[in-house]
């Protein structure tokens, strides 16, 4: 399982990250690697600054210090949709999805960084934006088979329950074909055999694709059985870093988790 | 048909006309709220400046000929003698886009995550703006509009509702204005064209997701401000669209704006967010004040029209806030 070790290559590399609002300190310090084609946790109590740290990934929040090294070289100040464009797509905690729009157009418009006609050809739909679209439609059509979601493709997703939810988002951000994939939380939330499928497409997509995934989770069991590496955060700071079985015998982790005080 | 049935029926179509006039100012109201969450109040300015441009091209006058004519001395006002109509309306849609990216660059651009009133007010302070910026490019006469349309009353229609009268009595036909019956036509293929472009291209379904949640479309990597100066396009496209229908019927000036007044009936009824919502409101306060006037108008001194919308939309704010069809307006708490 452990690709970590035939790579080597660093996707992203995240040097120093140090990001507070006002007095808060969300993120100290904190520096970090996730290799081309591995999947890597990123654990920690509640408020450790796990999902903050997905937003500077992919750029809602700028860090007051440090540096991301993307693809071998440092990173600017982008806006998120340009980090998008770069290759990197994510699913939120609480579900960001276009919720009165069907399954088949969040998929589509997951895929938007991938498609370039203009505005013109679009407007008199003709010759180049028809053939793109309906390319592209193939492929989120493989993506919703993939998904198993085929049932819903022209329902509203608002009005899918939650489960469901979480999975189109999931296919949302497939559909970019992203080099990097941020998933906070995917598996929150739901019944255990939810749980069980969320996991297989996650491990499908990543044997399938090669994405280089970084996954949120709570759920001890999963991040073990589906992780490479795992980094562990807790009050901003980085407390642990390596293979699931070294971090869950650290006693510093086991100390986080336990909710010894923290002086 | 009894003339009374028959007067009745024409009154109902004419307002259904006007009613066609009031639903795509609110239309352009809804693009624009639906992106950005903004009140425009300048839409109706803006059919206003649309059609000034148009009439500037269209005549070949030099923009901005009085401020020339008073800085150098010269006595420049026509670089032509006129273009064609059809080119004069490519070039005022080009202005209209320009007009939609200055709007972006000078204005949005800086005023992100901003209270929705000091949005709101900065819509005002562009209606002034932009009612000035017309007045010294081409002049604050009244001008004439004309892009060849079909106009004046249908003889072939009087004829025909002459028939459906009853054996005997006094009925000299409806009347009805073919730039009306043109306007509606327009109307309607524009918006069935930008409903498959919003429904079928990437571009629209951008404008959807921008429309349903920003930081979700941000993610997925559509620019926002790009998709402002798209949609303000658009609701620049409909404005001129607007604005050529009114020109066209009542001239060009400055009460075009005021029309776009009555468009806020239109939305409170509507809905803010729904597009049916803009049509179906505009045709029920066409038809509703021209039927009012028609019936009751009479009884109570006449001039109903003016105040008619805004007091049918209060009615509706106690009963029906969201509008017809608008979202359910939950607080979050
Ligand atoms: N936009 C923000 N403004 C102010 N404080 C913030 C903001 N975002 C995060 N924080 C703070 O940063 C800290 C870390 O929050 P974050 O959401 O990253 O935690 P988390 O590890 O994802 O927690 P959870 O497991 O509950 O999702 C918290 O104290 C939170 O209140
Ligand atoms: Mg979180």
């Amino acid at each position: 399982m452990n690709t970590a070790q035939n790579t080597g290559d660093a996707l992203l590399s995240l040097k120093n990250i140090s990001l507070s609002f006002g007095g808060v300190k969300a993120l100290t310090d904190i520096s970090f690697d996730i290799l081309k084609g591995e999947i890597r946790a990123i654990i920690g109590p509640n408020g450790a600054g796990k999902s903050s740290m997905l937003n500077v990934i992919n750029g809602f929040y700028h860090p007051q210090q440090g540096e991301v090294w993307f693809n071998g070289s440092l990173r600017g100040p982008l806006k998120p949709h340009e980090i998008a464009r770069q290759g990197i797509a994510r699913t939120f905690q609480n579900i960001a999805l276009f919720k009165g729009m069907s399954t088949l157009d969040n998929l589509m418009t997951g895929r938007i960084t991938k498609m370039n006609t203009n505005i013109f050809w679009q407007a008199i739909w003709k010759g180049k934006a028809e053939k793109e679209e309906l390319e592209h439609r193939e492929k989120v059509e493989h993506i919703i088979d993939f998904l198993e979601i085929q049932a819903i493709r022209k329902t509203p997703v608002g009005r899918l329950p939650y489960g469901l939810q979480k999975r189109v988002e999931l296919g949302r951000a497939l559909a970019a074909e992203s080099k990097l994939l941020l998933l906070d939380e995917p598996m929150a939330g739901m019944n255990v055999e939810e749980k069980e499928d969320m996991c297989r497409f996650v491990l499908d997509v990543h044997e399938e694709f090669g994405t280089t995934i970084a996954l949120i989770e709570h759920d001890m069991g999963v991040v073990m059985d589906i992780a490479d590496r795992v980094v562990v955060l807790d009050y901003g700071k980085k407390i642990g870093d390596g293979y699931p079985d070294d971090v869950r015998a650290d006693q510093n982790v086991i100390d986080a988790y336990l909710g010894v005080s923290h002086d | 048909m009894s003339p009374m049935i028959l007067n009745t029926i024409e009154v109902i179509l004419n307002g259904l006309m006007a009613g066609v006039m009031y639903a795509l100012v609110a239309l352009g109201f809804v693009l624009i709220f639906k992106a950005s969450g903004i009140f425009n109040y300048a839409q109706g300015v803006m059919a206003l400046f649309a059609a000034l441009t148009l009439v500037g091209f269209q005549t070949g006058q030099v923009p901005f000929s009085h401020l020339i004519n008073v800085v150098f001395g010269t006595n420049y006002h026509h670089w032509s003698s006129g273009i064609n109509s059809f080119l004069a309306i490519l070039l005022t849609m080009l202005v209209m886009v320009g007009l939609a990216w200055l709007v972006e660059r000078v204005v949005l651009r800086h005023l992100v995550n901003q209270e929705q009133i000091i949005l709101f007010m900065a819509t005002i302070g562009l209606a002034f703006f932009m009612e000035g910026l017309g007045d010294l490019m081409w002049g604050a006469n009244i001008k004439v509009l004309d892009v060849g349309l079909p106009s004046g009353g249908s003889f072939w229609w009087e004829d025909v509702t002459r028939e459906w009268a009853s054996e005997g009595s006094e009925y000299y036909g409806m009347y009805i204005d073919v730039l009306d019956v043109w306007a509606a036509g327009i109307a309607i293929v524009l918006v069935i064209a930008l409903t498959i472009f919003s429904q079928y291209t990437k571009t629209g379904r951008a404008l959807r997701a921008v429309a349903d949640d920003h930081q979700a479309a941000l993610t997925v990597g559509i620019s926002l401000r790009t998709i402002w100066v798209v949609v303000w396009s658009i609701a620049g496209f409909v404005a001129l669209v607007a604005g050529i229908m009114w020109g066209s019927k009542s001239g060009i000036q400055f009460s075009l704006s005021l029309i776009a007044l009555k468009a806020l009936p239109v939305l409170i009824l509507g809905g803010f967010t729904s597009i049916p919502g803009a049509i179906i409101g505009g045709l029920i306060i066409g038809v509703g004040e021209k039927l009012f006037e028609f019936g009751i108008g009479p009884l109570i001194g006449g001039a109903t029209e003016n105040w008619f919308a805004y007091v049918l939309a209060l009615i509706f704010l106690m009963f029906r806030p969201q509008g017809l069809f608008g979202d359910k307006i939950i607080e979050r708490v």
